[in-house]
């Protein structure tokens, strides 16, 4: 990969830094409300052409609504969004990955057939037709993403799970009589954690293009909200007279993803060696559980699903 | 053998069945067509003899058994809008979803295998640093922002090419690499790592010393060794994007599968939207079973591991 230095690589740091700035502190940032425009002013372009207004520095949209703010509005959503949707789909994953692995036998072969067929499922396609049929809503979105992307948690953690289980303590714990909650709880998970750390920050680009798509298609968080796939999409009937209002959001969406990927990337180098060599053997080994599997570097999967499926 | 065998197809049937429950069940629970196909006047008498003309009277179960059993005959029931039978709507936009897709592959195939092998010889050029940026980019940008500015760009900006819409090869171009840019750049880091390992193995070393010339070495001895783990993979991407045509089709307003699921979606015209889906990830799934044996049956230590 790009990154392989010790210290934490600048670009995509300062890029997320920033990101997550702009989120919190939208209000402030924002020189105009993202929701609300003037129609007298629209579709004026960006400042450093003829028409362009020093007030709307990236231009307006064909509502008159501030690109820029719009922007700066939406980098919650897709923060929000990557969030929640990882921390719930974690959650499960986690919990069914330690049960799974620590348990073994008819528990791990049931809940390990339906990760299998979790993963086996076309993601984008499920996921727009969950969506659109329970109509398109903010939780609506989070729950869907969420569900498609808990069995990646639960088939990494029970793998670690398994490996961390033949380990002496974890023998020693036991021959102490201590319970199987106590054992996964303290012997087992924080094991795991590091790895853990690393599928969250590998997914959350994936997130953000799946949320990116299905806002596009309509089918995401509904407008007026300044989510980026939305802004995209509105553009679209203007590209030729007013291409600003499609491209600058999708810049925003490409260095995001752009810069969780790499942090990805280097988070996993320097955390946890052991999942880079995982990701290797699986490619090379077991294509189709390479292609849902986490993204990994050389597993050239990550979020297969996502472009593939044609993110 | 036999029981990995087994147990992949099960899986697989497994899966199909989830498939089938989720739309059947999301698409019965979203709401009635019924108000859609009717007049706003339309009397409670009227609403009920179009439920009982379209079976929606009966209980959900019911309705599901009849559907699975109905899918198994290969009878998906008729658009609920243009009455005519779902099969012919959904043999109407195959074809096109398919050209895209093996197109799309080939692309991304004759993109990303050279560029990854001469990134692994050149490793540390500029060559290899420049396809690695392609390779990161690709990774990291929605397929429905890189089809509206490649639409902007050659469409509207010089004109050269067509905006969307099917027809001649030319149409074919931009949304072909717009499915296959994200695909490419992971074969380019697939062939990559790939050639780096033989590249770096005995017989290659030997070959150059029996004094080959280069590019046979690299073509015939390199590559070809390679080049497993890469075709499989290929195979598993075009099985994906027929996953996704809804993207690519929506942007390119291409007449394909995808975007017919999608219009249906907005009409509520159920059976479409089911068989539509249920199409697509047949495919998927099967092709992604072929793939799986494939493998095995080529890597005789998968074979042997997993029997």
């Amino acid at each position: 990969m790009l990154a392989r230095r010790r210290e934490i690589p600048w670009f995509p740091g300062a890029v997320l830094a920033a990101l997550v700035f702009t989120a919190v502190f939208a209000f402030y940032l924002a020189p105009l409300s993202p929701t609300e425009g003037d129609i007298t002013q629209k579709l004026i372009p960006p400042v450093w052409m003829e028409r362009g207004d020093s007030a709307h520095p990236l231009g307006t949209d064909r509502f008159g609504r501030d690109v820029l703010s719009r922007i700066i509005y939406g980098s919650r959503i897709s923060l929000i969004v990557s969030l929640i949707a990882i921390g719930v789909a974690g959650t499960i994953g986690t919990l069914l990955g330690l049960i799974s692995g620590y348990r073994g036998g008819v528990t791990d072969a049931i809940l390990m057939r339906v990760t299998d067929v979790g993963l086996s499922l076309p993601t984008i396609l499920i996921a727009v037709v969950l969506v659109a049929v329970s109509e398109p809503s903010f939780t609506n979105v989070v729950l869907v993403i969420a569900l498609l992307l808990w069995p990646r948690f639960a088939r990494q953690v029970r793998g670690e799970t398994l490996a961390i289980k033949e380990q002496d303590f974890v023998a020693l714990a036991v021959v102490a009589g201590r319970s199987s909650t106590w054992i996964i709880s303290r012997h087992i998970f924080p094991n795991v954690v590091p790895t853990l750390l690393v599928i969250s920050t590998l997914q959350v680009g994936y997130v953000v293009l799946l949320e990116g798509t299905l806002s596009f298609l309509g089918v995401g968080v509904p407008p007026p909200s300044p989510a980026w796939g939305l802004m995209i999409a509105d553009g679209r009937g203007f590209l030729a007279t007013a291409w600003w209002i499609s491209l600058f959001p999708g810049l925003a969406m490409v260095l995001t993803v752009l810069s969780v990927n790499l942090m990805g990337d280097w988070l996993r180098d320097h955390l946890d060696p052991k999942l880079r060599q995982l990701g290797r053997a699986a490619v090379l080994e077991a294509p189709a559980a390479a292609s849902v599997g986490p993204a990994v570097d050389e597993a050239p999967v990550r979020g297969a699903a996502a472009g593939g499926d044609g993110v | 053998m036999w029981r990995y065998l087994t147990g992949r197809v099960l899986q697989t049937v497994l899966s199909m069945l989830v498939v089938i429950s989720i739309v059947f069940v999301l698409t019965r629970l979203s709401g009635n067509p019924v108000h859609l196909l009717l007049d706003v006047n339309a009397t409670e008498r009227d609403q009920q003899i179009l439920m009982h003309h379209l079976g929606l009277d009966k209980p959900l179960p019911v309705q599901y058994g009849i559907y699975v059993a109905n899918i198994f005959v290969g009878d998906f029931g008729n658009s609920v809008l243009t009455r005519r039978p779902v099969v012919e709507h959904i043999w109407e936009r195959l074809p096109a979803t398919v050209e895209l897709g093996l197109v799309g592959m080939v692309l991304s195939v004759l993109i990303g295998v050279p560029l990854g092998m001469y990134s692994a010889v050149r490793r540390g050029g500029a060559l290899d640093l420049g396809a690695r940026v392609f390779a990161v980019l690709g990774q990291s940008m929605p397929a429905f922002w890189l089809g509206l500015m490649l639409i902007l760009f050659f469409g509207v900006v010089l004109g050269v090419l067509p905006a969307g819409g099917r027809g001649g090869p030319l149409h074919l171009i931009l949304p072909a690499f717009t499915l296959g840019y994200f695909t490419s750049a992971a074969i380019m880091r697939l062939t990559r790592s790939a050639m780096l390992e033989v590249l770096g193995s005995d017989y290659i070393k030997f070959a150059r010393l029996k004094g080959l010339h280069e590019q046979v070495v690299l073509w015939k001895h390199g590559l070809k060794n390679a080049l497993l783990p890469v075709v499989t993979f290929a195979v598993m991407l075009f099985v994906q994007f027929l996953g996704g045509a809804v993207v690519t089709e929506t942007v390119f307003a291409w007449p394909g599968l995808g975007r017919l699921i999608l219009e249906s979606i907005t009409t509520r015209d159920y059976p479409i939207v089911q068989a539509g889906v249920l199409v697509l990830s047949a495919l998927y799934l099967t092709g992604n079973l072929f793939v799986d044996l494939l493998y095995s049956y080529l890597n005789p230590r998968i074979r042997h591991a997993r029997s």
